[in-house]
């Protein structure tokens, strides 16, 4: 029997993996877009889980939302990968220090 | 869905259809009205504020089932929201057509950034906060990167990019939290199952991922990473964007999630928030001292301005959240007008954003060099300039919830702080400038004008601070 805390916890894993991608992550940009996008996607599972146990959709509706702007992330995302290509001949994390955030 | 929904919001709604109008006319018009461009986005402002001002209704009031609310503080961030951004406007006016940057994409971007700010401040739910958001980042990060040659600004729109899209998620996966201890995505709603739900440990783990979000927005510390950098690298006419109106919006947002949404809570956020007011404070105050660039200081600054306005809201009661609202329209008009004097001063191949760059400013400009004194006096919160009273009324606002210790804090923040700016003061007026400077006043009219308007705004108002004071405390009941 698949309960609610099933989910809750499916979600919490994915959330932390997408996390821990961020910041273990020091290669690769393109990963770090994928993390984000799979953070977006472990909360839209704990909003899908509530709304279905409550029986309000408008968590479901948020989902929607979400999904959508995801993308418009995504396309703004990668945009501004293509341009630091451009400049720089590189999408390695690491090599991005001229600021010294 | 009523007409009166849609006569409720027509300030946004006029906003968006200017919005696509003006996208329509820069694709058609070309290049040679690039002018047109800027004066169509200037009238376009003024009529949302007029649209703002003018609404013959009572107030508050909600539009579309509780999703928009039009009410004291929404109005008053709104109106200062399109001030800040008007004065964006002329001020990077200038800069844009010497570095011949994409005009029309910098108004539009920065109008959407505006709507989504228009937004975020009525929200009266979960989803419209998150919308607001995403519109106002979203276009920020664009702007970030409009400077698309330039290595560094592409390095710092990549790096805010990538921080704030973890933010957001942060944040929602906070309000996925609340929804699931309370059943509903309305901010007063949450407000009202809060005391009675069974699942307030859930709710208070959910707090502290909204919270996190919250804080990456206003860039507190620990989570001002993206700040610094995104300052330094962007080009001046995004900094100032940067630097004022989103302050605006994070106020706003904060005080809808935090006092509407999640007040049953306050014991819990009052300690984050000053711990998070304690970080910044020290982060901003000591190490904006050892910095050069003039931008990456401000950075700084703004992170200790942003404790001391965590001050005010950790108080959790009606005077503190004014004090909050008073502080971020304070620090709006000062980081306007210091970002303002850069953008004069910068020329084709020549920043202006280094301290030194500053050198004999006063033996060239002496009324600019007066105004940036004017800004530095303000913001470090010399009397009785606009910048001290605002701190006086967050830090009064933290002794009245028996935060004394907090207040201690930033008052040794607040003379730390002095340092770095006199600092800059010290190096208009008493350093010669250098053999090869070239340093000249933008002799743009309307610049000129303005920020002198600006800049003289902040003595006016720290000398009659009574009227916006008393109208911020009506926006909280008092």
């Amino acid at each position: 029997m698949i309960t609610l805390a099933h989910y809750i916890v499916l979600g919490a894993v994915l959330f932390c993996i997408a996390v821990a991608g961020i910041f273990i992550n020091r290669k690769n940009v393109i990963v770090l877009l994928m993390a984000i996008e799979l953070m977006l996607l472990a909360v839209n599972i704990n909003f899908i889980a509530f709304s279905r146990f409550f029986g309000d959709v408008a968590g479901q509706v948020f989902v929607f939302f979400i999904l959508t702007v995801a993308a418009a992330e995504s396309a703004i995302g990668l945009a501004i990968l293509t341009l630091l290509f451009r400049n720089r001949r590189t999408i390695n994390v690491a090599e991005f220090d001229d600021l010294r955030g | 869905m009523s007409w009166n929904d849609v006569l409720t919001m027509l300030p946004e709604l006029y906003l968006t259809g200017a919005i696509c109008v003006l996208l329509l006319f820069d694709a058609f018009a070309g290049t040679r009205y690039r002018s047109a461009m800027h004066w169509l986005s200037m009238l376009a402002l003024l009529v949302t504020a007029l649209l703002v001002v003018s609404a013959q209704r009572a107030i508050p009031a909600t539009a579309f089932s509780g999703m928009y609310v039009d009410d004291t503080l929404a109005q008053i961030l709104k109106l200062f929201s399109i001030l800040s951004v008007a004065l964006v406007f002329v001020f990077s006016e200038p800069y844009l057509r010497m570095r011949k940057m994409a005009v029309g994409e910098f108004h539009t971007l920065t109008l959407f950034a505006l709507l989504g700010i228009m937004l975020l401040v009525s929200a009266g739910n979960l989803v419209m906060i998150y919308l607001g958001l995403e519109l106002l980042t979203l276009s920020s990060y664009a702007l970030v990167a409009l400077d698309r040659d330039s290595p560094r600004a592409t390095e710092a729109a990549m790096k805010y990019f990538v921080l704030g899209a973890l933010a957001s998620g942060l944040l929602l996966y906070g309000m996925s939290m609340l929804y699931g201890a309370t059943g509903t995505l309305s901010l007063p709603g949450i407000a009202a199952t809060l005391p009675v739900t069974p699942h307030q440990s859930l709710a208070v783990f959910g707090l502290v991922f909204v919270i996190a979000g919250i804080a990456f927005k206003f860039g507190a510390a620990p989570f001002h990473m993206w700040l610094p950098d995104v300052y330094e690298g962007s080009p001046s006419a995004v900094t100032l964007f940067v630097a004022s109106a989103p302050k605006l919006a994070a106020v706003g947002m904060a005080l809808r999630l935090l006092d509407v949404g999640l007040h049953p809570l306050l014991p819990y956020w009052q300690d984050m928030l000053a711990v998070l007011a304690v970080a910044s404070l020290v982060i901003g105050s000591l190490v904006a001292i050892v910095q050069s660039n003039l931008k990456r200081m401000l950075a700084y600054s703004t992170i200790g301005h942003m404790g001391f306005l965590f001050l005010g809201l950790s108080a959790g009661t009606s005077f503190g959240n004014a004090a909050a609202v008073f502080y971020a329209i304070a620090y709006v008009l000062m980081s306007t007008a210091a970002f303002g004097v850069i953008l004069a001063l910068a020329r084709a191949g020549f920043e202006a954003d280094r301290i030194d760059d500053l050198r004999g400013l006063n033996q060239r400009s002496p009324w600019f060099a007066g105004l940036m004194a004017l800004a530095m006096f303000s913001l470090g919160g010399v009397p009785p300039l606009f910048g001290f009273w605002a701190k006086l009324l967050v830090l009064q606002s933290a002794i009245g919830a028996h935060m004394l210790w907090l207040a201690i804090v930033g008052a040794f923040a607040a003379i730390i702080s002095l340092f770095y700016y006199l600092r800059v003061v010290k190096v208009m007026y008493f350093d010669k400038p250098a053999e090869d400077s070239a340093l000249l006043v933008s002799s743009d009219a309307s610049l000129r004008w303005v920020l002198s308007l600006n800049a003289l705004a902040l003595l006016a108002l720290g000398v009659f601070q009574g009227p916006l004071l008393d109208w911020c405390l009506r926006g909280f009941g008092g």
